[in-house]
């Protein structure tokens, strides 16, 4: 079969149907499912009356509950869940393996060292919605992570980023940095370690504007480059010896990629803590659902914000009142949908 | 990802090495586990010389020694053994089945289905002592396992339960029961208190007897069907095909590697907690001296990652005395950056070559 193929500032790719309707219908989905979590609550708002209030054209209550308290929640879902997505994608497609997450590089273990330290520290201080909470706890995981990432690519400076190597040095690095934080939950009291569990599990619970607007940001201006280094991606996806050969600087342009994926998920660690799950699945969903050769940037995007805002919505509402982390949910909404696409791709996207 | 990218994107060369090298090399790492044994009886808060550990062994000694040794420090070292043994010969065994360097004990669903099964245990039931929830983690081992394969055959094209499907079935599974135990601890907070001792992965007051008289045969059983079905896993490191060619049945070695796997792991698991780092970290050391074979490479991560246990629990005992460190620490404080040295420096000589 013949593929249609733009051109567009130098750039050319190809155009295939399956993977146009993947990242359309998948859109769709999430931007529905938005709709619907803004809407649900213990104020019940109508999907139709939703959209009413979002257009500001609604009842000021509404509004009130819509805008102020639910829409900054679902869209950090959108936003968190497209970053983890990218970066995942990126890291696999870097290190050409397909257990390679962001969270093998020490991001995750670096953070979680910083937000646990503040939580087991800080005491009392550091729950309910202190400063120490709101804005400290975030800094320190932010700092933590960046820290350990920055480590490990400091470690891989005189030997290069190919293969195998980052990863594993990011595996040792992150078994240094759990150890410390298994060695923080055992001596911390026993309330301190449930506020670090539910931190460690990953949440979105009551999040306001303001974080929005500061994860918004920082991942905008760190996604730009991604713009730049995505076509590249797609060469090294061919192999390193071709890469090289059609004169692309290997070494540098994966350090990059890494980097990139690194801070973004860094980034997503400190608003919503570490949520395991979509860095290292999203990006084999996204490969399953449009049977591409490598891990598809633009489908892992929307897959994952996609995955983020489902699992947030089933974080909110199973067991209401009570709400459980969206890490965990990401796993109980993710993997059997993962289960049921291996299942059912047989034919053998995979192997 | 394509299919290159999940077998090893740098396999590590094929060097021969003789016999007599290798057996050099097994005699020894094993020399090097009986002074971390002896090690092991000898440090702790109250430290023996040389000469009282060796009456106690020749079997008189003073009451004292005899009591320190073989009712606190024996049953420690034991645990620590069959826990470091078992967990690298199962990283081993793991990455050899999914070609994958990156895989580890835990990827097969044996590590997190103790674990749901343990919380189980103890949410459910109000078990605490771990001779108690022994039986549940050697069930859990086997139901997490079983279900991981289940899935990874259901995806394979021809049913032979390939790499890959075996690795995101694995990732998947391990997903979904890691969030049941994660939602378990959040409900229950006196849970998360007997169970965050447990993850850790202490062997502080040293296990029961009776739960090393189960778990320590367990463990061996793994090492004998691991290390005979050694040769097979070496063919299908050539590939399915070639393997076939060479008369393997794949799928057959497969289950014989996951039978292995998950003997191994719920009895090390059941001894010392869900250690991370010896399984997916001791097998890169080994390599490193034995080559890829695995008929070579078996036996010594037995030896080195029990080495390695013995260690982290010696240190453990002697760094913040008179108290202790539980020994999961230990192994990711102090060995996580012995290992990126490893890593860094090995690849680096390499290149020199």
């Amino acid at each position: 079969m013949t593929v249609p193929a733009v051109r567009v500032l130098g750039v050319s790719a190809r155009l295939r149907p399956r993977y146009l309707v993947v990242l359309v219908t998948g859109a769709l989905a999430a931007l529905a499912l938005s709709v619907v979590s803004a809407g649900v609550g213990d104020y019940a708002v109508p999907p139709g009356r939703v959209v009413a209030a979002l257009l500001g054209n609604g009842d000021p209550m509404e509004e009130l509950v819509v805008t102020t308290i639910r829409l900054p929640r679902v869209l950090l879902a959108l936003v968190v869940g497209a970053a983890l997505g990218v970066s995942g994608a990126i890291t696999q497609a870097t290190a050409r393996n397909a257990l390679a997450s962001p969270d093998l590089l020490g991001v995750t273990a670096g953070a979680s060292v910083g937000a646990v330290l503040v939580i087991v520290i800080g005491g009392r201080d550091a729950a309910g919605s202190g400063i120490l909470r709101t804005v400290g706890i975030p800094v320190a995981a932010l700092i933590g992570g960046t820290i350990a990432a920055g480590l490990v690519l400091l470690l891989l400076r005189t030997t290069g980023a190919d293969g195998l190597r980052p990863l594993l040095v990011g595996v040792g690095v992150s078994a240094f940095l759990s150890g410390i934080v298994s060695w923080l939950m055992v001596v911390a009291t026993i309330n301190d370690a449930a506020r670090a569990n539910v931190w460690l599990t990953g949440t979105l619970n009551g999040r306001s504007w303001a974080e929005l607007w500061a994860a918004g940001a920082a991942l905008t201006v760190i996604a730009l480059p991604l713009v730049v280094l995505a076509p590249r991606l797609l060469t090294l996806r061919l192999g390193i010896d071709v890469a090289r050969g059609l004169g692309l600087n290997t070494g540098r342009t994966q350090a990059m990629l890494l980097l990139a994926a690194v801070v973004l998920a860094a980034a997503t660690t400190a608003v919503a803590g570490p949520i395991g799950f979509v860095a290292l699945v999203v990006p084999h969903l996204a490969r399953l659902a449009t049977g591409s050769a490598g891990p598809p940037l633009a489908a892992s995007a929307v897959l994952g914000a996609l995955l983020l805002v489902a699992a947030d919505l089933v974080a909110r509402t199973a067991f209401a009142p009570i709400q459980i982390p969206t890490g965990a949910v990401t796993a109980f909404v993710g993997a059997p949908f993962l289960i049921w696409l291996l299942i059912r791709n047989r034919r053998g996207v995979l192997t | 990802m394509s299919l290159s990218g999940l077998v090893l994107t740098r396999a590590p060369a094929l060097r021969s090495r003789t016999v007599s090298a290798q057996a050099g090399w097994l005699a020894m790492t094993a020399s090097a586990l009986l002074l971390a044994v002896l090690l092991s009886l000898a440090v702790g808060s109250r430290g023996l010389i040389p000469g009282e550990l060796f009456d106690v062994v020749r079997g008189s000694g003073t009451a004292e020694a005899r009591a320190i040794v073989l009712e606190l420090r024996l049953s420690r070292t034991i645990a620590a053994v069959i826990a470091g043994a078992g967990l690298a010969v199962a990283g081993a065994v793991i990455q050899g089945h999914t070609r994958n360097p990156l895989a580890d004990p835990g990827l097969l669903g044996v590590t997190s289905g103790a674990a749901v099964a343990v919380v189980l245990a103890i949410f459910l039931l109000g078990i605490t002592d771990p001779a108690g929830y022994l039986w549940f983690c050697l069930l859990g081992a086997l139901l997490g396992t079983v279900l991981v394969t289940a899935v990874g055959l259901a995806g394979a094209k021809r049913r032979d339960a390939s790499p890959a499907s075996l690795v995101l079935a694995g990732a998947a599974v391990n997903a979904l029961l890691g969030a049941v135990t994660g939602v378990m601890l959040l409900l229950d907070s006196a849970s998360l208190d007997v169970y965050r001792f447990w993850t850790v992965g202490s062997l502080a007051g040293g296990p029961d007897a009776q739960v090393l008289a189960v778990a320590g045969p367990l463990v061996l059983a793994g090492l004998v069907i691991a290390i005979a079905h050694a040769p097979a896993l070496d063919s299908l490191a050539l590939g399915d095909d070639a393997a076939k060619a060479l008369g393997r049945n794949p799928l057959r070695t497969r289950l014989t590697g996951l039978a292995a796997v998950t003997l191994l792991v719920g009895g090390a698991v059941a001894c010392a907690g869900s250690l991370g780092f010896v399984g997916l970290v001791a097998p890169h050391v080994v390599r490193r001296l034995t080559g890829p074979v695995h008929r070579w490479l078996l036996p010594q991560c037995a030896l080195v990652g029990a080495v390695f246990v013995l260690l982290a629990d010696v240190v453990g005992r002697l760094v913040v005395h008179p108290d202790e460190l539980p020994v999961g620490v230990v192994l990711g404080i102090f060995g996580g950056p012995a290992f990126v040295l490893i890593v860094l420096r090995f690849r680096r000589s390499r290149r020199g070559r």
